[in-house]
């Protein structure tokens, strides 16, 4: 190793770790004050960790029916990925198996939609869950949720459908097995790998979604954690450790998710957008 | 008999060939039939809630309404409007700057530590966890805590540099005028560089490495491997990358909502912000829906600029393939 190499190598390990710094000390920072008790977060030093761990902040949040905007939450994500997944497999195998006039047409509608962003729909989106008397039900925002999501989901569906070898439904219809047999017992089971990411993906999406209960509801017990976690700093702005707390309890379900299946997880983030 | 022969033997293909066209055509029928079923709750729920209150949108703008009592058709008065409103105007040229200089930054810091984690170095996959952490997560909890970080009087920098006698540093990044874009522009760097290192990484994964080694045999050196190999390979992970930077930030709302709600003054007011504002808070339906149609437009036509003027083609075979 020449001395020029050695240079370049302490540049890149000093920018290395410098850029570890940024990207990981505010979330040590929401940790550290998480665990803090008021009292100390005024006095103590902020960038320090805190001499004891101080639970109290989470068992406050959690009885301040933090469980019920987790269930909002949870149940939002989940029927709509149950939608996602369900729905965007029927189109992406109607796409892919029964070529046509009607499914390329669709396609191609789907595909223009990949480009509308949300926030340009979400005044009549607006209207129409009000006059759909959906304001304010969980459905105002599962539904639009679905739509949103659908588009990319199909995208990512046809393109791994595509390379399922046409022999593998040969060799089933030999056994007699129908058009919608071959959906259920050959595709949906095949393409579990694509389904893992368009459910990581969209889960990810949804379950930071901000501006949908923002606009679509208005009574407190509907909220989702995103909007709970805002309302939360409204009441409590001077009881930091508290908020902070609240912020982590919001991002567990990928917290875990993270630490189980870390590549899983960040490949289901970027599916779609990386080839 | 010879002559009947021939015409049987005329005649039996071509009825066979009456008979399968038919067959075909039924079951080629039958099949877009079950296609149109198996389509249609996707797609009924993605016309009903997604491009329908898209083209609504453009509907909307033509109205004079408060979202309650019945809408007036106003013709184009609400676009002459806006382009006569500096206000609107200063939000849209703020937008505009979010967007050059969030991609500014983002772009060499997420392809630095995307080829950087591609690499061979030891420590890559710890090194690695620590970068990807922002990803966990929302942009109103990475508001959130970046509120805290910069609060003026009791936040982590303010305190920091005071006890680090950099006085100078510890300012009021959140509240005032003059910082608070600057300072927005680096929160959403900060989130969003983690998303575009992961594209950039397994863009770098991508490459044969015997592109690497054929260099390596003909005596390139570092700058000139990355200047003729990695970047013309990296050129479909830029452009992804690139629309989504732009129509991302084109599209901020969440953040910048719990950060700064647009202010201080409209020091921070994009065209997300704006458009919320209008329609939600002053009740003007038309109006906001104006500056709605302005955000797709502009995210339709950055996406079709960008594709174009690269000749990437992935749209036309994703068409084509169907």
């Amino acid at each position: 190793m020449g001395p020029s190499q050695m240079l370049r190598k302490f540049i890149v390990t000093v920018l290395a770790v410098f850029w570890l710094i940024v990207a990981l000390y505010p979330i040590l920072y929401l940790l550290f004050e998480s665990f803090r008790s008021q009292e100390t977060y005024l006095t103590g030093l902020p960038w320090l960790p805190p001499k004891h761990l101080y639970f109290g902040n989470y068992q406050s949040v959690l009885s301040q029916g933090f469980g019920i905007y987790f269930l909002n939450s949870t149940i939002v994500a989940l029927v709509s990925l149950v939608m996602i997944i369900i729905f965007g497999m029927m189109a992406s195998y109607a796409i892919v198996r029964l070529k046509g006039w009607v499914s390329s047409k669709v396609f191609m509608l789907f595909l223009a939609g990949l480009a509308i962003p949300i926030q340009a729909a979400i005044i009549p989106l607006y209207l129409l869950i009000f006059r759909l008397g959906l304001y304010d039900t969980l459905w105002a925002m599962i539904l639009p949720s679905v739509a949103f999501a659908l588009p990319l989901s199909i995208l990512i569906l046809v393109n791994f459908l595509r390379d399922i070898p046409k022999e593998l439904y040969e060799a089933m219809m030999m056994e007699g097995i129908g058009t919608l047999g071959l959906l259920w017992r050959l595709a949906f089971p095949l393409s579990k790998p694509a389904l893992t990411a368009v459910g990581i993906f969209n889960f990810v999406q949804i379950w930071n979604n901000f501006l949908f209960p923002l606009v679509l509801t208005n009574n407190p017990n509907l909220q989702t954690l995103p909007l709970a976690l805002q309302h939360f700093q409204g009441q409590y702005t001077m009881n930091v450790p508290a908020i902070m707390a609240a912020v982590t309890l919001s991002a567990i379900p990928l917290i875990i998710a993270y630490i189980f299946g870390r590549r899983q997880l960040l490949a289901g983030m970027t599916a779609g957008f990386s080839k | 008999m010879q002559k009947q022969q021939t015409n049987q033997e005329l005649a039996t293909p071509v009825a066979a060939r009456y008979a399968r066209t038919s067959a075909s055509v039924q079951s080629q029928r039958r099949n877009q039939w079950l296609a149109l079923m198996l389509l249609s709750p996707a797609l009924i729920l993605f016309i009903m809630f997604g491009i329908g209150p898209m083209l609504g949108a453009a509907y909307l703008s033509v109205l004079k309404w408060n979202g309650l009592g019945s809408p007036v058709f106003v013709g184009l008065s609400n676009w002459i409007a806006y382009f006569h409103d500096t206000e609107a105007l200063k939000s849209l040229w703020l937008t505009i700057e979010v967007m050059i200089f969030s991609w500014l930054i983002q772009t060499p810091i997420s392809m630095m530590v995307g080829l950087y984690l591609a690499g061979r170095q030891r420590h890559r996959s710890w090194i690695g966890t620590g970068y990807f952490l922002p990803l966990l997560l929302s942009s109103v909890a990475i508001g959130l805590l970046w509120s805290y970080i910069l609060n003026p009087n009791f936040g982590l920098v303010d305190t920091l540099m005071t006890n680090l006698h950099l006085k100078f540093l510890a300012l009021d990044w959140l509240g005032s005028p003059r910082l608070a874009l600057w300072s927005l522009v680096a929160i959403v760097s900060w989130q969003y560089i983690p998303f575009h290192s992961l594209l950039y990484q397994a863009g770098r994964r991508q490459v044969s490495e015997s592109l690497y080694e054929a260099a390596c045999l003909d005596g390139a050196n570092g700058w000139q491997e990355f200047w003729f190999i990695t970047l013309p390979q990296l050129k479909y992970t830029v452009v992804t990358s690139t629309v989504l930077m732009l129509t991302g930030s084109l599209t901020y709302f969440d953040l910048i909502y719990i950060l700064t709600n647009g202010g201080p003054g409209d020091a921070t007011n994009v065209l997300a912000l704006n458009m919320y504002e209008t329609a939600f808070n002053k009740q003007l339906m038309g109006y906001g829906s104006v500056m709605a149609v302005v955000i797709a437009v502009f995210g339709i036509l950055l996406s079709v600029v960008m594709i174009r003027l690269t000749g990437f083609k992935n749209m036309e075979s994703q068409a084509e393939g169907v």
